[in-house]
């Protein structure tokens, strides 16, 4: 198919027909007061030669170390075949195409992500996925207050065992449209939601309660008593899963007596590279009672005039090119080639290479939490069950620690003290299939040598 | 021509009022607006108990190929949404002055209204949009 841009020629013959002397003119409505003039700060453009010198250069400097790092981007296998599949020219857009019917391969693609990603949450329907998980959790809420028909307030309860990150995009995309966030705290020995923090909220209108499983910091809730109780208080839930764990933990749908109402995540775990930090891909769900709230492109099956399967666009009058200012998101966006990936991966994968996948990562991120906190100076911050990440406390600062460890060549897992000061010196590991027990025992020992070089250090200057 | 039933009161908007002998106000879509907006496979009507001002959306009628707002034309309480519309959504189609109705509000005393206009000048107005 060739896209053929319209020429100078065509543009003047087309501003001569509706009888306006140039492109500029028919953004006159907007004031002279809110027109952008020029982005400041945003460099000179690049070349294509230019910026891939740029990027190679840049990619030297990251080197190859070893990512012990998760905290929402997780290091996978993708096998060699899901972005030799995606990339092909059938696939390679960013977006459903706009005369989406066309294509019927593009959307037949789309109707099967949606049927994994629903089997796998256990919800009814999904949409074809969204910007990324934090954005994924904004429009939940969003959302959440539309379809909750028992409660009339924008109230959101987020537990700060929530991706700290995913609180702030929420609050920055819905703060202003009026929902109010209000953080649980956690209980501080065992790092998931405190049932008490639960209680002050008894009798008051909630629209939803957010819920992230596993949980920031790698802990599992006890979301079927979470989802119980929000229920019975006519409180919608917000699921925040990881996918790789379903194969494992129980699916959102499942949780409680009724199941969760919105479940979304993060796609990246299912063959999206971490290329340092993006794109990735939001998964969206719910069930079949809230379509109709959910924001974002939904395909169908259905049949032709002859009685042939085909795909198509369905339930469009939720969205921006129909319903306009109110529609469920005007910002919400399909990240095609990333859930085409994403597609191919759990293809290739199946349900017993996902299931396999995520018992190593579980298996692997044990062994290093083990291995770590038989150091002198480290301990575990939570007791309790883990998925595929565990916070450890050390006894000194962790930055350096972590910069000792980087010109190690080890990525050694995320500083927390930015975003939960009250931990102290707290440290989020995570290890994947990718880790090998010799990757482990790597880590394992440069820790040890990096706690045992500052303590020497530090005795010397006492 | 859309049929205008004459006991009925009606609004700019497109939308009917009948008083029911409870006192309360049974409203719905015309028999105009159906037909413009075609086949409708979703229409959301309030929960009773909800307090709805004048002008306020407070319904919503989806089609194939749009979805519009149904005003509320006073201030009240909602006494009942349709329940048969959830899963029978033609009915506005088939008859939207009899089991096609959207909602029964309560009106509070004396609480502001949106203007209505009797079936004459709703035909009059129905014959300027070019019905």
């Amino acid at each position: 198919m060739a896209f053929i841009p319209h020429t100078p020629a065509d543009v003047e013959a087309m501003l001569a027909t509706i009888g306006v002397p140039s492109i500029e003119t028919l953004f006159d409505e907007i004031p002279a007061a809110l027109r952008v003039k020029s982005l400041a700060g945003v460099p000179e453009e690049l070349n294509e030669m230019e910026v891939g010198r740029l990027m190679s250069e840049r990619a030297r400097i990251d080197g190859r170390p070893l990512c012990f790092i998760g905290a929402g981007a997780y290091e996978h296998h993708i096998p060699a075949a899901v972005w030799a599949i995606t990339t092909r020219g059938e696939f390679y857009s960013a977006y459903t195409p706009y005369q989406a019917e066309a294509s019927q391969g593009t959307l037949q693609l789309i109707y099967e992500y949606q049927t994994m990603i629903a089997s796998l949450t256990g919800m009814q329907v999904s949409n074809a996925s969204v910007y990324d998980g934090a954005s994924a959790v904004a429009e939940a809420s969003l959302m959440a207050v539309r379809s909750n028909r028992k409660s009339k307030s924008q109230r959101i309860l987020v537990p700060t065992t929530v991706h700290p990150h995913y609180r702030k995009v929420a609050v920055a995309t819905a703060g202003n449209q009026g929902l109010r966030f209000e953080e649980i705290p956690y209980s501080p020995g065992e790092g998931v939601i405190a049932p008490t923090a639960l209680a002050q909220y008894e009798g008051e209108d909630i629209a939803a309660l957010v819920i992230q499983q596993p949980n920031f910091f790698g802990r599992l809730e006890d979301v079927d008593a979470l989802t119980d109780w929000a229920h019975a208080r006519g409180i919608l839930v917000i699921a925040v899963v990881n996918p790789t764990s379903l194969a494992l933990l129980k699916a959102p749908g499942s949780w409680g007596t009724k199941g969760a109402d919105i479940a979304v995540g993060d796609g990246q775990p299912l063959g999206v590279p971490l290329s340092s930090g993006g794109p990735y891909f939001g998964f969206m769900t719910t069930r079949l009672e809230f379509v109709r709230q959910m924001p974002g492109r939904i395909v169908g099956r259905t049949v032709d005039l002859n009685g042939h399967q085909g795909f198509t666009l369905t339930l469009q009058a939720r969205e921006q090119h129909i319903r306009r200012a109110k529609a469920t998101s005007n910002i919400c966006t399909n990240q095609g080639l990333l859930m085409t990936a994403a597609t191919i991966y759990m293809s290739l994968m199946g349900p017993q290479g996902l299931e396999r996948t995520a018992a190593a990562a579980h298996a692997r991120t044990r062994e290093l939490v083990t291995a770590l906190t038989r150091l002198k100076g480290v301990r575990a911050a939570f007791q309790g069950p883990v998925f595929h990440e565990s916070v450890v406390l050390l006894d000194r600062p962790v930055a350096p620690v972590l910069s000792a460890l980087a010109s190690r060549g080890i990525l050694g897992g995320l500083e927390l003290s930015e975003y939960y000061p009250e931990l102290g010196h707290a440290l989020l590991v995570c290890a994947t299939e990718t880790k090998t027990a010799a990757d482990i025992e790597s880590y394992v020992a440069a820790l040890n040598e990096v706690m045992q070089s500052a303590r020497t250090t530090e005795g010397r200057a006492a | 021509m859309s049929k205008v039933p004459a006991d009925l009161k009606y609004t700019k908007t497109h939308e009917w009022l009948r008083t029911l002998p409870d006192g309360s106000i049974e409203i719905g879509i015309t028999d105009h607006a159906q037909h413009a907006l075609g086949d409708l496979v979703f229409v959301e009507v309030p929960e009773a108990g909800r307090a709805v001002k004048a002008g306020e959306p407070c319904a919503v009628v989806e089609s194939v190929k749009a979805a519009s707002d149904v005003y509320s034309p006073l201030t009240g309480e909602v006494v009942a949404g349709n329940p048969k519309l959830a899963g029978e959504p033609e009915t506005v189609n088939t008859d939207p002055y009899g089991g096609g109705w959207l909602m029964r509000v309560r009106p509070t005393a004396g609480g502001p209204a949106t203007e209505v206009m009797s079936p004459a000048d709703y035909e009059k107005l129905q014959q300027e949009e070019g019905d």
